[in-house]
């Protein structure tokens, strides 16, 4: 809670003022999808909040156990339209790890150009909603202008724009298609002065600016024990990033310096948490040239797959991935069948939305959307 | 009180595990990865021991998994100083499903116990808020339970 904001809660104390529930939602411009959220205001400050999900909850774990392994893939795209490279690049792994092989290294580096498109597409998705959150039309709509060629780079890799369905067990589907090279490095270069636009168009606002200054402060303590991964996290001054600290795949063999703010105050505020992920696009930038340079580097004719045993042994494993929006986990269970006996999904979002009662304290109704705009909630991934 | 570590490595997490509670059983440690299980009994001290004094300041994840004749309790808690992760097992026997909360010493674990206790109807004792999450108050069953069938699985 910013300290300001301290004497005046104390001052509506002694006052005898009723406190009162509002809910927004399931149906709400800001709420991005379907979730509730409870608010206690007490005056113009929010006292407390409780986030109520699972109107989207359709048992995809459960599903999951009735399905052979290759065929859970295109599953896992649903789990979040903006992230569906990440969470097939996720189960594959943990696929992979639990039948104890290792993929060629041009698969390695094709699925880290991947995962870096769609970590810019999903931040430029969520720069759009926070965009139409702080009543900013021109944001959205180039954000969105922008996000469109990475999609069409999705299109030139996969076919698909979204819902991609590319990632396999042992590999990627197909090679990297003729001048994706080029394509991915042009729509790189074109992007980060396109980014300068939106960057002006926002820090110049001081609309925009003062709506997440100095409000809803999170200490870095309070992060890590609450939960709150991903960008959100470095944002208030969490040095972990787990493409450096815990790497998977090739991310070791790449040099890259992970964005942290606030590293010695340790505590931050929504204008940090917005910020960290301008920043965060440009560090993907920057790994997808290092990345197209090492696939280049392999040759036309490296393999990208190989086959893999359709049944998986005996045991437990898990998977860890630096998804756009934070941590996420897949834990497998399997029987020595050619299905799951249990997958279960972390998601970021399920646990970043039940931050969001701290997140809210002493946050003026109108400042709400703002901070909630950071936690960049996805409800297909939340509620699985 | 024991040594605080700061960043340890797998071989100090082991060693410090099975010195101070020695019916912790470590099954497997790979690079930046300890699997442990624990007696049910001590599952509470042991996320204390493993939070307070190595330094696990984040849980990633609590579930469970339906063994038929016994559940088991899975804890991911990992370290933000250097990227080492616990996979922490607990055996629950099926007719007294109970096990301490740790949403006392990880908040983040909060929501993950009330979607294991919905999913698996594993009762978390001491959590502040054992409701219903995903699925709708009403229900009645646990849905992610073996002997809950699918449709197609029947």
């Amino acid at each position: 809670m910013a300290d300001s904001l301290v004497p005046v809660l104390e001052a509506q104390e002694k006052m005898d003022t009723d406190k009162m529930w509002v809910i927004w939602g399931p149906q709400h411009p800001f709420s991005h999808g379907l979730w509730t959220l409870k608010l206690q205001i007490d005056g113009e400050f929010c006292t407390d909040a409780d986030p109520i999900v699972g109107y989207l909850h359709r048992g995809w774990e459960k599903e999951t156990e009735n399905r052979d392994y290759a065929r859970i893939i295109p599953m896992t795209d649903r789990l979040c339209y903006c992230a569906s490279m990440t969470y097939s690049h996720l189960y594959c792994m943990t696929v992979e790890k639990a039948l104890g092989i290792d993929i060629p290294e041009k698969a390695k580096y094709i699925r880290i150009v991947a995962d870096e498109v769609c970590r810019i597409q999903s931040h430029l998705m969520w720069l759009a909603a926070v965009g139409t959150d702080m009543g900013n039309l021109t944001v959205f709509l180039w954000a969105m202008r922008e996000r469109e060629y990475f999609l069409d780079l999705n299109v030139k890799l996969c076919g698909q724009r979204m819902t991609t369905n590319y990632p396999r067990i042992g590999g990627v589907r197909n090679d990297t298609t003729p001048l994706f090279d080029r394509d991915i490095i042009r729509a790189v270069d074109r992007f980060e002065k396109a980014m300068w636009d939106i960057i002006y168009l926002i820090d110049d606002s001081s609309v925009f600016v003062s709506r997440m200054r100095k409000i809803s402060y999170l200490t870095r303590e309070q992060c890590a024990n609450m939960g709150l991964t991903g960008p959100a996290m470095r944002g208030c001054g969490v040095d972990f990033d787990i493409r450096r600290d815990d790497p998977y795949d090739n991310y070791d063999k790449i040099d890259f310096e992970v964005p942290v703010l606030n590293k010695d105050t340790k505590v931050g505020d929504t204008y940090d948490r917005y910020m960290i992920r301008i920043e965060e696009m440009f560090q993907s930038c920057d790994i997808i040239r290092q990345a197209v340079k090492k696939i280049e580097a392999l040759g036309k004719n490296a393999p990208y797959r190989i086959k893999t045993p359709t049944k998986v042994p005996a045991g437990t494993t898990f998977g860890r991935l630096e998804d756009p929006r934070g941590e996420s986990i897949m834990y497998l269970a399997s029987d020595g069948t050619d299905h799951p006996y249990r997958l279960k999904v972390r998601s970021p979002i399920f646990t970043n939305v039940s931050c969001s009662k701290v997140m809210c304290q002493g946050v003026r109704i109108a400042d709400v959307p703002a901070v909630l705009a950071q936690i960049d909630m996805c409800l297909g991934e939340t509620d699985r | 009180m024991a040594q605080v570590y700061q960043s340890p490595s797998v071989e100090e997490i082991k060693a410090a595990l099975t010195s101070e509670f020695p019916q912790v059983e470590i099954i497997s440690t790979a690079e930046r990865r300890v699997k442990a299980k624990c007696p049910r009994e001590i599952s509470h001290d042991v996320c204390q021991f493993i939070h307070d004094n190595l330094t696990f300041e984040h849980c990633s994840v609590v579930t469970a998994v339906d063994y038929i004749d016994h559940l088991m309790v899975v804890y991911l808690l990992s370290n933000y100083y250097n990227g080492v992760m616990i996979d922490l097992d607990v055996d629950v026997p099926d007719d007294d499903l109970h096990i301490q909360a740790v949403t006392d010493i990880w908040e983040g674990a909060n929501w993950h116990e009330r979607e294991t206790w919905e999913l698996f109807g594993i009762v978390f004792d001491g959590h502040p808020r054992l409701e219903r999450l995903l699925t709708p108050q009403n229900y009645e069953f646990f849905p992610f339970r073996k002997s809950y069938k699918l449709r197609s699985q029947e």
